[in-house]
């Protein structure tokens, strides 16, 4: 739960203990708390799982920008624009959803939206 | 003579104490907690582990590679650099927390009502353009209801006067609206592509605030499985102001983290956000110590993610406008490393 007002406190928070959001794997582990209900080490495993990769590669952005970029999970668009074929933001989104097997709300009504 | 060691008060204030300083207000601080939650005080090596961490001149502290958790973090789309959308994917990009929150000022799910509109197509638009999670979040804000803001008796005003029966009845009739009003809103994000719905400081306004996210988050859940729902408190202990009010047959008055939690999880919640205020006359050491006791009983019985609050006056990070990283950084690790938490 939130790091209250947002004045400098989430750079401290996310050096010292963050496990970096979409720059690594964060992103990833928190749908699984926020869909499933699991808890972070539960939530890490499945996620490391479903990469092939270990848990502790998930807080790492370096080892987490292959495996994004392998598995169409959207990278940062400042480097994906090195990249300008792979997917970002919701098309990323689609392959997090079957990679990971839950549902994205916005992927869903997207696909219902767009007659897909 | 002992050497002393630059360490923050509570407001923020950089002071100096000795190790056997800080030592002394880690035990206070634990034994001040575990008598007022009945709970029990930190273990020898939990306090020594604190103290190797808040007896350090460093100004900068971490976990070790690995154990790092989740940030969710409300209040990320508050328009410090660009607009609301811009700033959600400023902290997922550069500040690379894990969960976003599009949020607006009036931070009310009263006054999102009215505006939901406009809220459902920011949140639309932030759907499209970040890969990250984004929730949507407001105050559940029980005395928004209540006179001159709301159509309800003021029960503040009641109180004083003795009129019990009558401060109940308005927190219960209110207590019907916001469980309307934030289903109203939840629905809507829902629509609009939400990841999630916040809480956030739940049980502001007391029992009765409390009773009413925890039923709309019941019924949100019945509606949407896999959405996330976060629980966030607004302190510590459950205010009596209604004192009767219960949830599935208990009763929510006094309720410390432990509690919480339970009913929290029996309501359907996916996170859970314990907080527990700062004492800005107390050392940084002391507040941390008391807030770890009193989540501690948490920890231990969580079925599902506890993510503390560790903003600005709670969770052992100082009152102040720019909360110093040596002292925000010192309760990241304290929390992780002593009650293995989820997240923040």
């Amino acid at each position: 739960m939130g790091t209250g007002d947002p004045l400098g406190m989430e750079s401290a928070h996310t050096q010292a203990s963050g496990m970096g959001g979409m720059r690594a794997a964060g992103d990833l582990v928190a749908r699984m708390q926020m869909t499933r209900r699991m808890r972070l080490k539960a939530a890490k495993r499945y996620v490391a799982d479903k990469l092939g990769c270990t848990p502790r590669d998930l807080s790492d952005p370096l080892a987490m920008e292959q495996i994004r970029l392998d598995n169409g999970l959207g990278t940062l668009p400042f480097t994906s624009a090195v990249h300008p074929d792979e997917p970002g933001m919701i098309e990323a989104k689609f392959n997090i959803a079957r990679i990971l097997d839950i549902p994205i709300n916005c992927v869903e009504r997207f696909k219902t939206r767009a007659r897909i | 003579m002992e050497a002393r060691i630059p360490t923050r008060m509570g407001d923020g204030a950089l002071v100096e104490m000795t190790r056997s300083e800080i030592k002394a207000d880690l035990e206070e601080g634990t034994q001040i907690a575990a008598k007022k939650a009945r709970a029990p005080e930190l273990t020898e090596d939990e306090l020594d582990h604190l103290l190797d961490i808040y007896a350090s001149p460093a100004r900068f502290t971490a976990v070790d590679i690995g154990d790092e958790v989740v940030m969710t973090n409300d209040g990320t789309g508050t328009k410090h650099i660009g607009n609301r959308v811009q700033d959600l994917q400023t902290f997922e990009q550069v500040l690379g927390v894990d969960i976003i929150e599009l949020w607006q000022i009036d931070y009310s799910y009263k006054a999102v009502k009215t505006n939901v509109a406009h809220e459902g197509q920011s949140m639309k638009i932030a759907q499209l353009l970040c890969t990250n999670p984004v929730q949507y979040g407001a105050m559940p804000d029980l005395g928004r209801y209540s006179k001159p803001d709301g159509p309800i008796p003021n029960w503040s005003e009641l109180l004083p006067m003795g009129k019990i029966d009558e401060a109940r009845a308005a927190q219960e009739e209110a207590a019907e609206m916001l469980i309307t009003d934030i289903n109203y809103v939840a629905d809507k994000m829902v629509a609009a592509g939400t990841d999630g719905i916040d809480f956030d400081t739940t049980g502001a306004a007391g029992d009765a605030d409390f009773l009413a996210g925890l039923r709309a988050c019941r019924m949100l859940r019945e509606k949407y499985p896999w959405l996330g729902i976060e629980i966030g408190m607004a302190s510590e202990f459950v205010l009596g102001m209604h004192g009767q009010l219960e949830f599935d047959g208990e009763r929510l008055a006094g309720m410390w983290p432990k509690d919480q939690l339970r009913m929290a999880q029996q309501a359907g919640a996916s996170i859970y956000g314990p907080a527990v205020n700062i004492n800005t006359g107390k050392s940084t050491a002391w507040n941390i110590a008391r807030a770890i006791t009193f989540i501690k009983p948490a920890m231990e019985i969580a079925e599902i993610p506890v993510h503390v609050n560790v903003g600005m006056g709670v969770g052992g990070v100082p009152t102040c406008v720019y909360p110093p990283a040596d002292a925000t950084s010192r309760a990241s690790k304290a929390f992780v490393e002593i009650l293995k938490i989820d997240g923040y």
